[in-house]
C-alpha cells in the first residue's frame, strides 16, 4: 500500500513538471521568436526541459512488473547515457566555430530522429505484451521518419563539414527512391497490419535498415546550397517523430513539443524556400547544378584582376559603399577586419552598408548571427527587399565570399539553374570588387556572369588577408595626409 | 488516457501553436529558431528515459541506451549552440541601447 502511493505521488509529480516544461517551450519559442526577447526565450525553453528530465527519473517508482528486475541497472544505463550524451554534445556545443553552426545543428539534429526512433524500436522488437493498431501504425510511421530524419540529418551534416564532396547521382535515382521508399513503408505496415507487432526480429531490423537507407539515398543527391532547407526539413521530420512517439508512450510533453516543431519546422523549411525562389519539391527531386555544367557557355570578356590596396583606396573616396558578405567572408574569419576597415571608411564620411541575401551565409539569418559576433550595429545591415534599390547609387559594391546569390544570370539567363532566385542586384553598382579566394565557382556550381562584367574587378585571396591590405592602404593613405 | 480524438485535438492544437509562433519572426532569427525548436524536440529524451526503465531484456537495453545517449545530445546541443547564437543579439542590443 505505501509503495502504491509512492508511485501515484510520483506519477502526479511526473504529469506536473510535464505540464510545467510543456508550458515553458511554448512560452520560451514564443520570447525567441523577437530579438529583444530571443536570449531569455532558450533559458526557458531549458528550465523547461531541466524539469522534465529531472522527473522523468520518477518513473522507476512505476516501472511495469516485468522491469522489476532490471530496475538497477537500468538507471545505472539511464544515467550513464545521459551524463555521455550530455556531456558530449555539451563541450562539443560550446567548442563549434559559429561557421560552422549550421551542420552541428544539423548533427544534433539526427541525434533527435535517432532517439524518436529508438523509443519506436523498443516498441516494435518487444515481442511480450498485446499491440492495439493504432499505436501501432503510429510507431512505424514515428519510426519511419525518425530513422529517415537520423541518416538524413547526418550526410547533411557530413556534406556540409566537407567530408562529403559533391553530389552523388546516378540516372533514374527519383524512381530507385520512389521504390525503396513505398518497399519501407510497406514492410512497416506489415508489420503493424499483418504480424500485429510481432514480427520476426529480421524483418523489424530489415524495417529499420531500409528506413535508414532510405534517408542516405534521399539527401545524396541534394547540393550543399541547398543543405539549409535540407536541414530544417529534416528539424519538421524529427518534430514529428517525436510527436507521434509521445503518442505511443502516451505523454502529452512529447505529443505537445514534438508537434509544435513539426508545424514550426515545416513553415520555416516553407520560408527558406521561397527565399531561394524554390519550391521544396524542386530542392528535394530536382538535379541543381548538374545540368548546368553542360548547358552553360563560354563566358564573355575576362575577370580582371586588381590590387587589394587600390581597391581599398577606392573605397576610402567613395561616398556610398554596399558590402554584399557570403560565406567565404565567414569561412576566412574576416569579419571583424571586415568591421575595422568599415569603422575607417566611416571615419572618412563614407556611407557604408550591408546587404544581406535571405540564405547568405549557409541558413537564412547565419550571416546577421557572424556580423553579430564581430560586432556590426544593426542600423547598417539591410535586407535584400530594402537595398536592391540602392545599389544604383552606389559608386562601389563588395562582395566578399558570395557567389550564387550575387549572380545575375538568376534574373537573366533561362537556362541557368538558378533562374528565379532572387539576387542581390550588385551589378548595378558603379564600380563591383569581388573578394574571391580563386577561380572557382560557387556552392551550386554556376559559373557567375558577374565577374566577366565591365565595371567587376576581381580581388583575389584570402578574404582576411584582402582586408588587412586594405586597411593598411586606407591608412597609410590618411597618415600621410 | 489520450486515445483517439483526444490526441488528435492535442495535435492540431500544437500544430496552430507552432504556425503562429513562426509566422511572424525577422528572416534574422531563422537560424537560432530552427536551432531554438531542435533544441525543444530534445524532449524526446524523456520519452527514450522511459522507454530504457521499463526495458526488460538486454535488446531493450540496448536500444534504449542508445536512444537515451542520442536524445541527451540533442537536448545539450541544441540548448549550448542556440544560447551562443542568441548571447550574440543580446550584445548587439546592449550596445545600441
Amino acid at each position: 500500500m505505501d509503495n502504491l502511493s509512492t508511485a501515484s505521488i510520483a506519477s502526479l509529480i511526473i504529469d506536473v513538471s510535464f505540464f510545467s516544461a510543456a508550458f515553458l517551450f511554448i512560452y520560451g519559442l514564443k520570447r525567441m521568436s523577437s530579438p529583444v526577447t530571443a536570449a531569455s526565450g532558450i533559458r526557458v525553453a531549458g528550465l523547461g526541459m531541466l524539469v522534465a528530465v529531472v522527473a522523468s527519473f520518477l518513473y522507476v517508482f512505476s516501472v511495469s512488473d516485468a522491469a522489476l528486475p532490471y530496475r538497477t541497472t537500468n538507471v545505472i544505463l539511464a544515467a550513464v547515457a545521459l551524463i555521455i550524451g550530455l556531456g558530449w554534445a555539451w563541450t562539443s556545443g560550446k567548442k563549434v566555430e559559429m561557421t560552422a553552426m549550421p551542420q552541428m545543428v544539423a548533427l544534433y539534429n539526427g541525434m533527435g530522429g535517432g532517439a524518436a526512433a529508438a523509443i519506436g524500436a523498443i516498441e516494435l522488437f518487444r515481442t511480450s505484451g498485446q499491440h492495439t493498431l493504432i499505436p501501432l501504425v503510429v510507431t512505424v510511421v514515428g519510426s519511419l521518419i525518425g530513422a529517415i530524419s537520423l541518416s538524413g540529418s547526418l550526410i547533411a551534416w557530413a556534406k556540409l563539414d566537407g567530408r562529403i564532396n559533391g553530389v552523388w547521382r546516378v540516372k533514374g535515382l527519383q524512381l530507385i527512391n520512389g521504390t525503396f521508399f513505398f518497399a519501407t513503408l510497406a514492410l512497416g505496415l506489415y508489420i503493424a497490419f499483418v504480424e500485429h507487432g510481432h514480427a520476426p526480429v529480421w524483418m523489424t531490423a530489415a524495417f529499420f535498415i531500409l528506413a535508414l537507407i532510405f534517408g542516405v539515398l534521399m539527401t545524396m543527391p541534394i547540393g550543399g546550397a541547398d543543405m539549409p532547407v535540407v536541414i530544417s526539413l529534416y528539424n519538421a521530420f524529427t518534430g514529428l517523430a517525436v510527436g507521434f512517439e509521445g503518442f505511443v508512450l502516451q505523454n502529452p510533453a512529447l505529443m505537445i513539443a514534438g508537434m509544435v516543431v513539426g508545424s514550426a519546422g515545416t513553415l520555416l523549411t516553407l520560408l527558406m524556400a521561397k527565399a531561394m525562389n524554390r519550391s521544396v519539391a524542386n530542392v528535394i527531386f530536382s538535379n541543381f547544378g548538374a545540368a548546368g555544367d553542360e548547358e552553360q557557355g563560354e563566358m564573355a570578356g575576362s575577370m580582371k584582376p586588381v590590387d587589394a590596396g587600390d581597391a581599398g583606396i577606392n573605397m576610402r573616396y567613395a561616398s556610398k559603399v554596399i558590402i554584399a558578405p557570403g560565406y567565404g567572408l565567414a569561412v576566412a574569419q574576416a569579419q571583424h577586419k571586415l568591421f575595422e576597415f568599415v569603422k575607417l571608411l566611416q571615419d572618412a564620411g563614407v556611407d557604408v552598408k550591408f546587404a544581406i541575401h535571405p540564405v547568405a551565409g549557409r541558413m537564412p539569418g547565419h550571416m546577421n548571427v557572424l556580423l553579430a559576433e564581430a560586432g556590426v550595429p544593426y542600423d547598417i545591415i539591410m535586407d535584400m527587399e530594402d537595398i536592391n534599390g540602392e545599389f544604383k547609387e552606389a559608386d562601389v559594391a563588395i562582395v566578399i565570399g558570395a557567389n550564387d546569390t550575387v549572380n545575375p544570370a538568376a534574373r537573366t539567363n533561362k537556362s541557368s539553374p538558378i533562374y528565379g532566385m532572387p539576387i542581390l542586384n550588385v551589378d548595378m553598382a558603379k564600380q563591383v570588387y569581388v573578394v574571391k579566394r580563386g577561380q572557382g565557382k560557387g556552392y551550386s556550381g554556376v559559373e557567375n556572369e558577374l565577374f566577366f562584367k565591365d565595371n567587376t574587378n576581381m580581388v583575389y585571396g584570402d578574404a582576411q588577408k584582402v582586408m588587412v591590405q586594405m586597411i593598411q592602404a586606407v591608412k597609410s593613405l590618411d597618415g600621410g595626409h | 488516457m489520450l486515445t483517439g480524438f483526444v490526441a488528435l485535438y492535442i495535435f492540431m492544437l500544437a500544430a496552430f501553436t507552432g504556425f503562429e509562433i513562426i509566422g511572424r519572426v525577422p528572416s534574422i532569427l531563422h537560424t537560432p529558431l530552427m536551432s531554438g525548436s531542435n533544441f525543444v524536440h530534445g524532449i524526446v529524451v524523456v520519452g527514450a528515459l522511459f522507454a530504457l526503465l521499463n526495458a526488460t531484456s538486454i535488446t531493450e537495453q540496448v536500444i534504449g541506451f542508445l536512444g537515451v545517449l542520442l536524445g541527451a545530445g540533442n537536448a545539450a546541443g541544441g540548448y549550448v549552440v542556440t544560447e551562443r547564437m542568441l548571447q550574440m543579439f543580446k550584445s548587439s542590443d546592449k550596445k545600441k541601447a
